[in-house]
């Protein structure tokens, strides 16, 4: 009896292309990231409507964490002289006595936050140890002694005519006193422009924004 | 898969003899797995820490101290409303001048959901009452110049200012979602202030009464 033979398929598949999409995938994604700076406190920051990006560099930045703790930072990818220039006027300018090892270190600090007093110990220790040490936070809240005043008043001299934007990252959770301590400390400097980093929600449907974006469309 | 291909019978023509071995063929196919495992791995990573969500900005002016009261900028008491922060996540306004009497007063309690409705409200009641007079057409003439797609609403919402004043415990995401809600609602013209003592106490009482922690 003859019987009908039926072909024998592989089971095999070719997974060449799916191998090949799948490490192209990979290479974009390695070259995509990049990484978050380290931070010495995590922020959450609360939600606004608007979607215009955050200037990546002639920047400075303070952050307010969740306990009111205000945080000094400046951001100058390109120029790293600008760095030491704030930090040598601090320096003369409150007379904490700073080594040059140390002044040099504030390049690699991601941020102050602490008094004047405090600065010696905290630029004496390497970078990456600055973590484990307790920063209390640059004080502001007494007007008499609102110390942000001066490190404004150092990166202004620092970036001389250059544009410097100011970013104000807070905590959602942090209160509004201390906010209006660091707006009070920039309007002491003659700034009255603040970007204040916000993460970014959706716009709610019908409301004016919506209708005005839309026509704009 | 992928794999490189010996050629097979040697072509080059040597003479098999009965004195020549016979090497034994290896396979030149290279076990994958491990790699595309490994790739895979690597994938799964990237995707996770790949952060994508940018951070924004809130553009936010302030205006400088003014002591010199004739410098001040008037507004007119009809259209404006007076948005105040106080603890958790209430918000408490008054529209005009806080008036306190026997009558009772205009201090009203909302929440953040609310206070959107009454600053729409708000908005509409000051436009309605708008009077289009010279000044108010020039405006317009001159956002129209500057193609402005809203050129007609330029003027209209002119006297419509929005107050906001957050207590001492009202948190910064109060603060930024007021300053949001300004956006979102298209209020031209609003500006922070320090809150009065008067105020302050107000929303103690009503705090102290709905009992808010």
């Amino acid at each position: 009896m003859p019987s009908v033979k039926i072909a024998k398929k592989s089971t095999d598949t070719d997974m060449t292309p799916f191998v090949d999409i799948a490490f192209l995938i990979l290479s974009f994604f390695i070259m995509a990231t990049k990484f978050k700076p380290p931070e010495p406190v995590e922020i959450k920051t609360p939600g606004s409507v608007l979607s215009q990006k955050l200037p990546e560099s002639n920047a400075v930045m303070i952050t307010v964490d969740s306990s009111n703790r205000v945080f000094f930072s400046v951001l100058s990818d390109k120029d790293k002289t600008k760095y030491d220039l704030i930090i040598q006027g601090i320096n003369s300018s409150q007379n904490l006595g700073l080594t040059p090892a140390e002044m040099s270190n504030f390049k690699q600090t991601y941020a102050v936050g602490v008094p004047f007093g405090g600065l010696k110990q905290l630029l004496g220790t390497a970078a990456a140890d600055q973590g484990r040490l307790k920063q209390t936070g640059i004080p502001v809240l007494d007007s008499a002694n609102n110390q942000l005043y001066w490190w404004i008043a150092e990166s202004k001299k620092a970036f001389g005519g250059e544009e410097l934007k100011f970013l104000i990252k807070g905590d959602g959770q942090s209160k509004y006193p201390t906010f209006e301590a660091v707006v009070s400390a920039l309007k002491r400097n003659e700034e009255f422009k603040y970007n204040l980093v916000t993460s970014l929600d959706d716009v709610p449907a019908g409301s004016d924004f919506d209708k005005m974006n839309k026509r704009i469309k | 898969m992928a794999s490189i291909d010996s050629g097979g019978e040697g072509g080059g023509g040597h003479k098999k003899g009965p004195g020549v071995k016979k090497a034994k063929k290896l396979s030149t196919r290279v076990d994958m797995t491990p790699m595309v495992d490994l790739g895979f791995l690597l994938i799964t990573f990237f995707v996770f820490t790949a952060t994508m969500t940018t951070p924004t900005t809130l553009d936010l002016n302030m205006p400088k101290d003014i002591k010199d009261e004739k410098e001040q900028t008037e507004a007119k008491e009809s259209g404006v409303l007076t948005i105040m922060l106080g603890k958790g996540n209430q918000v408490y306004y008054y529209e005009g001048k806080l008036t306190v009497d026997a009558s009772g007063n205009n201090f009203k309690q909302t929440t953040f959901k609310g206070i959107r409705d009454v600053i729409i409200n708000k908005k509409k009641d000051v436009i309605s009452r708008h009077v289009h007079d010279e000044t108010c057409k020039k405006t317009q003439e001159k956002s129209k110049d500057k193609k402005d797609p809203l050129w007609e609403d330029a003027c209209k919402d002119r006297d419509f200012i929005v107050v906001i004043k957050p207590d001492t415990e009202a948190t910064y995401r109060n603060t930024v979602d007021i300053l949001d809600e300004m956006t979102i609602n298209q209020v031209r013209t609003y500006a922070m202030v320090k809150i009065l003592d008067q105020e302050v106490e107000l929303i103690k009482a009503t705090e102290a009464t709905n009992n808010v922690k």
